[in-house]
């Protein structure tokens, strides 16, 4: 398309950046919302009409990381001078830290929810994406037969809303033992996350001419070494898109993770609603939380954004 | 360096037959040229010699080895292709060094930088080295490729239609760069083309492949001179050969009402039966009192040459005449035919009565 630099073409310039600004805020306000709420003094966190202007405080992270005790009686000033500065920020709000026996201050359980987040999500992705890589691969290069029906089957386990099978599938891993286990996460994530890894992995695999492995053969590799030397380098960028799907839905999923898991591999997302209900209804320590959780996805995708534009362009630009 | 025999080779994919019982031999250090339409099964047989396809019947030998069961890589065959063939992430120099670097040769580094020097020297194309191949022009990209190729000094070149994605002047440019390198190399070169002047300028045989067969094996000479059939007279030679419809009578042809000398002893032959008689166009010649009469209707102009239409009635001929021929168009002419060079081809299967006989 020629470029057109005319008077009208400018100002249409202009009013699409403009639609594109005001589609971003809107995007973006639930997450200034909640990221404002993670400073706001406990106060603010719920006036109405919302505080726009207030002293940042890291408050509601300091007790998002420890156990807390409503205050009965008023602190003891010897105690309260002697306690360092985040301590003093809890009871300024009327709450001590839990300690042990040792006095050490007792942390609270989101730690370990979020590396339990981090270890089912990765590990996850990992297993989909290689999966799904390698499975992409051979529909897209061998002569499969029933190819086209097993890819419409691989695809039609996604067909249900998966809720349907929550309650199934909670008796069987009951049953196996699965339940409240990372592997048992680990296994659903990756079972929900492959066939969709498949379905994207094979179209980014039928773009790459299957003259660049041959030419490998040919200069005296096997299939195996001219796919891990040609093939995989050439899809890094499926990959990377690829995984960063895989990675959302496998870190942000919610229902079966609060069903499946309790403790020990409890993640993130159910955790971190339970923490309403203990005490008062502190929504600056669920903002909290929720900042912090929404850091991996974020950074993971800011890491692998090249690669990622040029994965959703890809069809547009080759075709 | 090798010889390879294709004996009896059949193709098919899915209910379409590619090659169809082809048996082919290139003799060690012959520049062998496959040439055919698009579709005629050219690619397929140089996967099947590069071990890429497997033959559904039939063997190939290389050296007189049968290596239906060898993989790609150790056939130690090198392929060149019209396009793809180079890593893209890849520089030229990677490029070059990759077959070297495979774990079946294991080149030591410095064997590697000496073979690299001197294949860029040989293609001139040192300061291409470290660029990206997405960075090279078409001619830069195939003089990689075949870098690529004779690095690792293969037994075998195969390839596939190198030349036929460049513009012409480069084409002719690579063509006898292409040549003087097989001969430098003394390699056994396959190569593919769907164009008949490569094939003609370049191989020292030509198999002419239609539809999964080979109608013909010959040197180019051969080829051009004594074609088996229509197919191959008119696959060859541009402008392509005539063919006149007649029939022998006495010691003279006669067609497009006309009676047309014919050689010594090739009159008996095809008496009294439906013909063709394949004329190329340098063997028509322009004479005054010539027996047939036409007038031109088009002028080519090719530098050494004139190429004019002739027409005789409703049919049209082809014939060279020297750049000053003086000539213009719709002018009443008359002319003959070279009586030896003369072709006999029956009418209704299209086969030289020369080699039908033989
Ligand atoms: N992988 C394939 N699957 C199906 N048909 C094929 C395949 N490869 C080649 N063919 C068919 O076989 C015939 C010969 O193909 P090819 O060898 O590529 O011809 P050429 O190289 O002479 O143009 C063609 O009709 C083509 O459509
Ligand atoms: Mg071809």
């Amino acid at each position: 398309m020629a470029v057109v630099s005319t008077r009208a073409g400018r100002l249409g310039n202009r009013i699409a950046i403009a639609a594109v600004i005001v589609v971003t805020l809107i995007f973006l306000s639930p997450i200034y919302w909640i990221t404002s709420t993670a400073f706001k003094p406990l106060v603010l966190a719920t006036s109405v009409p919302p505080t726009v202007v207030f002293e940042p405080s890291i408050t509601p992270f300091v007790k998002l990381f420890t156990k807390r005790a409503q205050l009965t009686t008023p602190v003891d000033p010897a105690v309260y001078e002697a306690a360092p500065w985040w301590e003093k920020l809890v009871l300024d709000g009327g709450e001590r830290l839990s300690r042990d026996g040792r006095g050490e201050v007792v942390f609270s359980a989101y730690p370990d929810r979020f590396a339990n987040s981090l270890i089912i999500a990765v590990t996850s992705t990992l297993l989909a994406v290689s999966l799904g890589t390698i499975t992409a691969y051979g529909f897209s290069r061998f002569r499969v037969k029933g190819e086209a029906d097993l890819l419409f089957f691989i695809l039609s386990t996604r067909m249900l809303p998966p809720v349907v099978v929550a309650i199934p599938m909670f008796l069987m891993y009951r049953a196996v033992g699965l339940n409240d286990t990372h592997i048992g996460l680990i296994i659903l994530y990756t079972a929900f996350n492959v066939s969709f890894a498949v379905w994207l992995m094979k179209g980014f695999i039928d773009e790459i001419p299957k003259e660049y492995e041959e030419a490998a053969l040919v200069d005296g590799y096997t299939r195996m070494q001219a796919f891990f030397k040609i093939v995989l380098p050439e899809a890094a960028t499926g990959i990377a898109a690829t995984a960063v799907f895989c990675f959302i839905t496998a870190w942000n999923e919610y229902a079966f993770a609060l069903i499946l898991s309790n403790r020990r591999a409890q993640t993130a997302p159910p955790f971190i609603p339970s923490q309403v209900g203990t005490g008062l209804q502190d929504w600056t320590v669920i903002a909290a939380g929720t900042v912090l959780f929404l850091l991996p996805v974020a950074i993971f995708t800011f890491l692998l954004r090249n690669h990622l534009l040029r994965g959703m362009s890809f069809g547009a630009i080759r075709k | 360096m090798a010889n390879i025999q294709l004996r009896n080779i059949t193709k098919t994919f899915g209910t379409h037959t590619a090659l169809k019982d082809l048996s082919l031999e290139v003799a060690d250090g012959e520049f062998f040229v496959l040439l055919g339409q698009t579709g005629a099964g050219k690619t397929t047989t140089l996967r099947v010699v590069a071990g890429l396809e497997k033959p559904d019947s039939g063997q190939v030998f290389i050296n007189g080895q049968d290596v239906n069961d060898w993989g790609a890589a150790e056939r130690d065959v090198a392929l060149v292709l019209q396009q793809y063939s180079l890593y893209p992430r890849y520089t030229v120099r990677e490029n070059l060094a990759f077959p070297l670097k495979s774990p079946i040769r294991k080149t030591p580094q410095a064997e590697i930088d000496a073979q690299i020097a001197r294949v860029a020297k040989t293609l001139r194309i040192e300061h291409l080295l470290d660029r990206k191949t997405d960075r090279l022009s078409g001619g830069e990209m195939q003089r990689v490729s075949i870098g690529r190729a004779i690095v690792r000094k293969p037994r075998l070149f195969l390839m596939d239609e190198p030349l036929s994605a460049l513009d012409a002047k480069l084409r002719e440019v690579l063509r006898t760069e292409l040549k003087s390198l097989q001969v430098n190399l003394g390699a056994t070169f396959l190569f593919v083309t769907h164009d008949q002047v490569e094939a003609m300028s370049m191989g020292d045989k030509i198999g002419v492949l239609t539809d999964g067969r080979l109608v013909q094996v010959g040197t180019p000479y051969e080829i051009y001179n004594s074609p088996v059939n229509t197919f191959v007279a008119r696959a060859v030679g541009s402008p392509p050969m005539n063919l006149i419809d007649g029939q022998v009578s006495g010691d003279a042809a006669s067609a497009i009402g006309a009676r047309l000398p014919l050689g010594a002893g090739k009159a008996g032959a095809g008496e009294g039966r439906p013909l063709l008689f394949g004329v190329r166009p340098e063997d028509l010649h322009l004479q005054s009192g010539a027996p047939v009469a036409a007038r031109v209707q088009d002028i080519e102009n090719h530098g050494v040459e004139k190429i004019i239409t002739l027409r005789v009635e409703d049919k049209f001929f082809h014939a060279t005449v020297p750049k000053q021929a003086n000539l213009e168009v719709n002018e009443d002419v008359r002319f003959t035919w070279d009586p030896e060079k003369v072709i006999f081809f029956d009418a209704s299967s299209g086969m030289n009565l020369a080699h039908s006989a033989a």
